[in-house]
């Protein structure tokens, strides 16, 4: 009887580990946490929760190439009589510089979109957090998928 | 009877030189249709197209004095000057002795006329030179002769395309007779045209000239590849252009 | 370095956001990169692009290796008069690049 449970439990582990060995190149997150772990986006958001709302951010969900990918970002107003954008921002949780961009309007603009090319090492998750007037953050996340070239370009 | 059969022969002579193509000239499809949707949308928004940032610096030069005199002191405004004659590059020039492609002209013009020192392969002014001369043949077939004193670079090109190279082993039909379409790792393999070159290549992140693509194609195999300007890399083109006839110049074109 | 390509709307209305973009030449070195002799290439990134338009900052830019190379922006500004849009940016070498465009306001 012992026996037994000993190998139902060796046998549970590899399905385990081979789950892991399938999906090897998304990096590790917790099961419940819609925000990627990067200081700098931690530090923009001083303990404050963001809501996922009113920011669209559109990406490739599959990438061409990884030194060049068409983002857009969107918040829809309206905005006059309320709160104004301070500043867009967009973290990455890949590259080695996290805090990629960040835009800065006047107050009174009406329409807050940006589209831009942003260079990406890899695949990962992109946050893109509006900070408001008033201290709220709205927030977005998507996951590109960026593949190396079928053959390597040495010219 | 024998009228129509010798006027037949003629229109044989003149058109495919008796050379079978593998890829009939209505089966031919430019490389952008093998491209990604973005990389499409880049190319076909003339403010987007980051190969523009080039072809406008190649005005700049055009009319930049030189002591020979500027492009224009010649060739006056080169939307009227130079449409068409991308689409009928590479091709044979009696100084050289051999078949030359557009950016060995650019210089011949430079050095004989201009009096200014030749540019170097995949520098930024011959670059944006050629991207401005080409841009004006945007649209237009290509066009090349492959017979007379074409067709020692045209037989060249084609047995280097034939021909297997380097470490993998492949010949450039290989992938673009016999495969193209199908895929090779997350990309669909092309035809394999020049026609959108010179081009902004988002791998390079800037744009660059059809002999450094055929480089890199050449790298791609584990082969050597011939130096920037060698005389393969023009006979290539040829063949290239010839295989390409009558798909529409690009430039500035966009790929990944 | 000064080279950019900007368009801007046909039809502008006075009061209302209209569409701008800019497609700058920059090579955008992110330091990561090695030369064809395997020495690396300097980090050199246009870190700024301010756009004044009306006595006014209508787009602030502050960026990283994080945009790709030539680095290409659409965004909007609120019509008020006729008049010049002008850009300034630099780069990390401290290399200042600027463009301009008219906005006519119907």
């Amino acid at each position: 009887m012992f026996k037994h449970q000993v190998t139902a439990s060796r046998r549970s582990v590899l399905r385990g580990a081979s789950a892991l060995v399938l999906v090897p190149w998304l990096p590790a997150r917790a099961a419940d946490d819609p925000l990627p772990a990067i200081p700098a986006l931690a530090a923009l958001l001083g303990g404050r929760t963001p809501r996922f709302a009113r920011l669209r951010m559109q990406v490739p969900p599959l990438a061409d190439n990884g030194q060049a990918v068409p983002l857009k970002l969107a918040l829809s107003g309206p905005f006059s009589g309320g709160p104004s954008v301070e500043a867009l921002h967009l973290f990455s949780e890949r590259n080695p510089v996290p805090d990629m961009v960040t835009f800065r309007f006047p107050p009174g603009l009406e329409r807050i979109e940006i589209d831009t090319r942003v260079r990406l090492a890899g695949t990962q998750r992109l946050v893109a957090v509006a900070a408001m007037s008033d201290a709220t953050l709205y927030a977005s996340v998507a996951e590109v998928v960026v593949t190396i070239a079928a053959c390597l370009d040495g010219s | 009877m024998l009228r129509t059969i010798a006027i037949c022969a003629m229109l044989g002579a003149a058109t495919s030189h008796a050379q079978d193509r593998a890829l009939a000239t209505d089966q031919l499809r430019s490389g952008i249709e093998f491209s990604g949707a973005d990389v499409r949308a880049m190319q076909a928004d003339d403010l987007a197209n980051p190969g523009f940032l080039w072809v406008d610096r190649g005005e700049t030069l055009w009319r930049a004095d030189a002591p020979g005199g500027s492009c224009a002191s010649c060739h006056g405004d080169a939307k009227s000057s130079m449409r068409g004659v991308a689409a009928r590059y590479p091709l044979f020039d009696a100084g050289h002795k051999t078949v030359i492609d557009l950016d060995e002209r650019i210089n011949d013009c430079r050095q004989g006329r201009q009096h200014e020192q030749a540019l170097p392969r995949e520098s930024e002014d011959l670059l944006a030179l050629s991207a401005y001369v080409a841009h004006q043949s945007r649209g237009l077939p290509t066009s090349v002769r492959i017979d007379g004193p074409a067709q020692p670079a045209f037989d060249r090109g084609r047995t280097l395309y034939l021909q297997r190279h380097g470490q993998m082993n492949l010949s450039c039909a290989q992938c673009h007779e016999q495969n193209w379409g199908k895929r090779l790792y997350a990309e669909t393999i092309s035809q394999g045209h020049g026609s959108g070159f010179p081009a902004y290549r988002l791998e390079w992140q800037k744009l660059g000239s059809l002999q450094r693509r055929i480089r890199a194609c050449f790298f791609g195999i584990r082969a050597e590849a011939p130096q920037p300007g060698a005389q393969e890399l023009t006979d290539l083109e040829l063949y290239l252009a010839w295989r390409a006839q009558g798909l529409p110049i690009e430039a500035p074109g966009v790929r990944r | 370095m000064a080279d950019a390509r900007i368009s801007l709307p046909q039809d502008i209305r006075r009061g209302e956001p209209f569409e701008v973009r800019i497609s700058i030449r920059h090579a955008m070195e992110t330091g990561y990169r090695t030369d064809e002799t395997g020495k690396p290439v300097p980090r050199n990134v246009v870190n700024r692009l301010l756009c004044r338009y009306g006595g006014e900052d209508v787009f602030v830019v502050r960026m990283t290796s994080g945009i790709a190379a030539n680095p290409y922006f659409r965004f909007f500004v609120t019509a008020r008069e006729s008049g010049s849009l002008d850009f300034e940016w630099v780069d990390d070498a401290g290399n200042r690049g600027q463009a301009q465009a008219q906005v006519k306001v119907a």
